[in-house]
């Protein structure tokens, strides 16, 4: 279960990017999140992936409510969710080769020796080539490098899953593709997955249910 | 396909190439990389675009549509190499020299819609700057007529008067999209060359940016529409043109293509099917490296009809470069 409990949060003191958001995820289920650009719809994916310390409200992640974000959050609850950003070109290091990038968290978490077992495995689920895994962000396309951002995502098998926007400035095939990683992934490991975004057809084809922005504003009962 | 219909094929090309605003032919461009290795980023592109038409040029990222743009403003790199012609109301833009370019084409004759317009604006000037700027730069507007004139300008762009002294950072995307878009307007150019203008987007406003350039299309410009955007284009294009690796590898009218007809060219099906309000089903692999093409068709390691006949390169005839086209669908 991920519950998001009237969330307040934004980047300025006083000043929030929107408040009282609640959304729950029930353990397993896809989630579309649907809203404008500018809604804040980001901003409640960086809370749910403890990448963003709210003002106000509560995250409840599989029963234990979060204290701490980023760094401070402990590793066993920071290792839970997974995350792929819309833009793959900021959210790479561009001195690592993709096969470093997707092997990058189990490094961090002490894990280096299962590094190239899980970086073989997870290359052709996401449809990268050897000779690609090589190579570094400069000499890939946008779609290469989504696919190794996505890889990454998983190397830890995280129960959770956020994708914003993930798809957003990719083309019809290479979003199919990441779609059906995503897909293939969540069939093996019964993780959940928050998928935000506005493109209404993609996340109505693609999750159990959408959630529109507005909607996660009504606190429930008021 | 026999020699009469051969023929009128041409002699509807020539049509076409006679009435063109802009006519593509044989476009071709190799970077040259450290090593001597080529990067064939366009080859032998081919197409024609007329007075108040949309050319829709779609493809996966990487496929060498955004090239193709550069080279028609004379914008690649020094370590680009072109050939072929370009040619717009007597002029080749391939062969101008970058004095031509600056003075008479860049604005004046080809209209650039840019893909992200918050990098396109300096960040330090206004809104007003930017077209007053412009309309200095590409018209004969007396000092005195520069205010009204860049007025009138954000006015056709649909850009709220409002704005005008807003800085870039202060805009929304939609806002800066509308600011680009009037910039590239002042010149008056005949011919619009807007790249991803849609990228980044929400579905509202690509569907209200694709809505107005459609506008300035009907006024009587041509409109050659980079976009991996396919609901963009089916909303606004007349023709569509798909581009894979390098080349374009089909060419058809956008109701056909769109339509229960259907593409012709297995990646062109693909690339449809792959919607989610389609098939939903990726076309299987990666496409090849521009530096390392096989040496016949570069679709065939992808393709579900791929036989012997596809270890040459099939021309684009009838507006489809295949060897196996598929059939229309029932």
């Amino acid at each position: 279960m991920l519950e998001l409990d009237a969330v307040t949060a934004g980047y300025t003191p006083r000043e929030p990017v929107f408040r009282g958001a609640s959304l729950t995820l029930a353990p397993g289920e896809s989630v579309g999140l649907l809203g404008p650009s500018g809604c804040g719809k980001s901003t409640l994916a960086r809370v749910a992936a403890l990448l963003h310390r709210p003002d106000a409200g509560r995250l409840v992640l599989d029963g234990t409510e979060v204290t701490a974000w980023r760094h401070r959050a402990p590793r066993e609850q920071r290792t839970a969710v997974g995350v792929v950003f819309q833009q793959p070109r900021t959210a790479a290091d561009p001195r690592l080769s993709l096969a470093d990038l997707i092997a990058e968290p189990l490094r961090a978490t002490g894990r280096k020796a299962e590094a190239a077992a899980r970086v073989a495995e997870l290359a052709p689920a996401v449809g990268l080539t050897p000779e690609l895994l090589t190579r570094r962000p400069h000499a890939v396309s946008d779609g290469q490098l989504q696919r190794a951002c996505l890889a990454r995502a998983l190397s830890l098998r995280p129960r959770w899953l956020v994708c914003d926007e993930m798809t957003a400035m990719l083309d019809a095939s290479t979003t199919a593709a990441l779609v059906a990683a995503v897909e293939s992934y969540r069939r093996e490991t019964g993780a959940g997955l928050l998928a935000v975004g506005h493109d209404r057809v993609l996340l109505n084809r693609w999750c159990d249910r959408t959630v529109e922005w507005k909607d996660c504003l009504r606190t429930p009962g008021a | 396909m026999n020699a009469r219909v051969a023929r009128a094929l041409d002699a509807v090309t020539a049509e076409r190439a006679e009435n063109a605003l802009l006519s593509v032919r044989g476009l071709t461009v190799r970077f040259r990389l450290r090593g001597g290795r080529t990067v064939a980023a366009v080859t032998d592109a081919d197409f024609d675009l007329a007075a108040g038409e949309c050319l829709a040029l779609v493809g996966e990222s990487g496929c060498g549509k955004s090239v193709l743009a550069s080279a028609l403003l004379g914008l690649l790199p020094a370590n680009a190499e072109t050939s072929g012609t370009a040619l717009t109301d007597g002029t080749d833009l391939l062969a101008a020299d970058e004095k031509t370019l600056a003075r008479s084409v860049r604005g004046r004759r080809v209209g650039l819609v840019p893909q992200s317009p918050a990098a396109h604006l300096t960040p330090v000037r206004t809104v007003r700057a930017h077209l007053e700027e412009t309309v200095r730069a590409l018209t004969d507007t007396p000092r005195a007529g520069r205010r009204k004139a860049a007025e009138d300008a954000a006015d056709r762009a649909a850009f709220p008067a409002t704005h005008l002294d807003a800085y870039p950072h202060e805009l929304s995307g939609g806002l800066a999209q509308r600011a680009a878009t009037a910039l590239a307007l002042i010149g008056d150019a005949p011919l619009l060359l807007a790249d991803e203008p849609t990228t980044g987007l929400d579905r509202d406003l690509v569907e209200r940016t694709a809505d107005e350039l459609r506008r300035h299309t009907d006024d009587g410009r041509g409109l050659l529409l980079i976009t991996h955007d396919l609901t963009a284009a089916a909303r606004i294009a007349d023709r569509v043109a798909v581009m894979y690796a390098g080349r374009i590898v089909e060419i058809a009218p956008a109701h056909r293509f769109f339509g229960t007809t259907g593409p012709a060219h297995p990646y062109a099906r693909g690339l449809l099917d792959a919607l989610p309000d389609r098939a939903f089903t990726p076309i299987p692999g990666m496409p090849p490296e521009l530096s390392d093409l096989p040496e016949g068709c570069a679709f065939a390691a992808r393709c579900p009809r791929a036989t012997d006949l596809c270890a040459t390169v099939p021309a684009l005839r009838a507006g489809v470069a295949c060897h196996h086209p598929e059939r229309p669908r029932a």
